[in-house]
């Protein structure tokens, strides 16, 4: 095989590749896995970190790994920090997909303001739609969830809780 | 290339908070805390391992970020004093002085307040691997500033009780925040080569943002009169430091070179 085939066909092995920690969306769709070159040095995954303290970075790391070796590929996984991982690399498919699973998806776009500018302007009301019943009469139970890239939600029509995937 | 001491000087200040903050996991006021704090302490503790793997691997010779983290003493660490303070802050010797969350919410303000400007112009630091870790801390630092500011405003604006105790939790903490301002050699020669941020730019930021904060939680910023300013980042802390070492260090102190 040459060098674009391969790495198409790597990336065909990792399509349904799932993230261990909601694993209703690939790791691909969360924008984790950003890039898979066939270099001198073999066969080379490119991922990053949704957050630095991820600890579910060396499980993926395991699980890519593993998958390409069972489509008979001996691959690398090389982690890259920059640029840094955005909810905005989320793609469509995987936001629809995360709602449908119960997890509000990010409603906007990740912010960049300066520190002064964002932290003196008044806490946003974000309007976040339930996952369950779309309503947007939704309320911040707390800012952190279950996992680093979570806040967690409560909807006032249809009661449920939820986690919204904060941007970031 | 960032000194090696300024990194060192970012790493420990992110483990220490992050030990510190890690003491409220079991122990929260509410569970939505108790999670908010493990948080804090993953993201604080993913910068410090980032941190310790560039010193590490510029180190060579069987460097590990392990190494850095839980083979060094005291005096070794670079952390500022802030960070390594017990939770119970002004009540200590009191019967309630078991972490007391008033001192563990202005803390985080106070340093999160300091981070979100540091790590904005870290961004483009000279030394490239830095720039990299500080884009991606700046987004983790400014979620830990709006917690810990919601809940100062809260606290603060909130019962008599509560008032009262976040004003002594400040009142106790302000004065080492002195420290921030007082370049350390690793500082001046960070800023020197062009891959640290000389912290005297930062100030009239840290005072804005931590002004507009303490008047909408109506507290009172405590007078700063001149006094014995905290030398944490060059090596000389309290005493706390080594009793909160002695504990996060001493599982790899008793099976070294013990692999999960």
């Amino acid at each position: 095989m040459g060098d674009d085939a391969t790495v198409t066909a790597a990336w065909a092995a990792l399509e349904t590749l799932a993230d261990p920690e909601i694993p209703v969306i690939t790791l691909r769709e969360l924008g984790i896995v950003r890039d898979i070159r066939d270099g001198s040095d073999g066969l080379e995954v490119v991922i990053t970190p949704t957050y630095s303290g991820c600890p579910a970075m060396s499980q993926i790391e395991d699980d890519i790994r593993a998958t390409l070796a069972r489509a008979g590929f001996d691959a690398r996984v090389v982690t890259v920090l920059t640029p840094p991982w955005t909810t905005d690399w989320i793609t469509a498919s995987g936001k629809e997909k995360l709602r449908a699973y119960g997890i509000a998806p990010p409603q906007r776009k990740a912010g960049g303001e300066s520190v002064v500018r964002f932290i003196s302007r008044p806490a946003a009301a974000e309007a976040v739609p339930c996952p369950r019943c779309g309503s947007t009469n939704t309320t911040l139970t707390a800012a952190f969830g279950s996992t680093a890239c979570k806040a967690l939600y409560a909807c006032r029509d249809c009661r449920e809780p939820f986690d919204y995937f904060k941007p970031h | 290339m960032a000194p090696r001491d300024y990194l060192l000087h970012l790493a420990d200040n992110a483990v220490v908070l992050g030990q510190r903050n890690a003491e409220w996991c079991g122990h929260g006021p509410i569970i939505e805390e108790d999670i908010a704090l493990s948080n804090v302490s993953l993201d604080l503790i993913g910068q410090a391992r980032l941190l310790y793997q560039v010193v590490a691997q510029r180190d060579g010779n069987g460097a590990t970020e392990d190494k850095l983290a839980y083979f060094r003493d005291t005096h070794e660490f670079r952390n500022y004093t802030l960070v390594e303070l017990p939770q119970h802050g002004p009540l200590s010797g009191y019967a309630q002085a078991n972490l007391d969350y008033a001192t563990t919410i202005v803390r985080n303000f106070l340093y999160s307040a300091l981070m979100a400007l540091v790590w904005e112009r870290l961004q483009s630091s000279s030394d490239p691997e830095l720039a990299a870790i500080a884009a991606k801390s700046l987004k983790e630092v400014r979620y830990h500033l709006r917690h810990s500011r919601d809940w100062l405003v809260r606290l603060g604006d909130g019962t008599d009780e509560s008032h009262a105790r976040v004003q002594a939790a400040l009142d106790h903490l302000f004065p080492y925040t002195r420290e921030f301002w007082v370049p350390s050699s690793a500082e001046t020669a960070a800023v020197a080569t062009g891959a640290g941020v000389d912290p005297a730019e930062l100030r009239a930021d840290w005072d804005a943002i931590v002004d507009a904060a303490l008047a909408e939680a109506t507290l009172v910023r405590p007078a700063a009169p001149p006094g014995y300013v905290t030398e944490g980042k060059t090596g000389i802390h309290s005493e706390h430091l080594g009793f909160l070492l002695a504990e996060m260090q001493s599982l790899a102190r008793a099976h070294p070179d013990g692999r999960w």
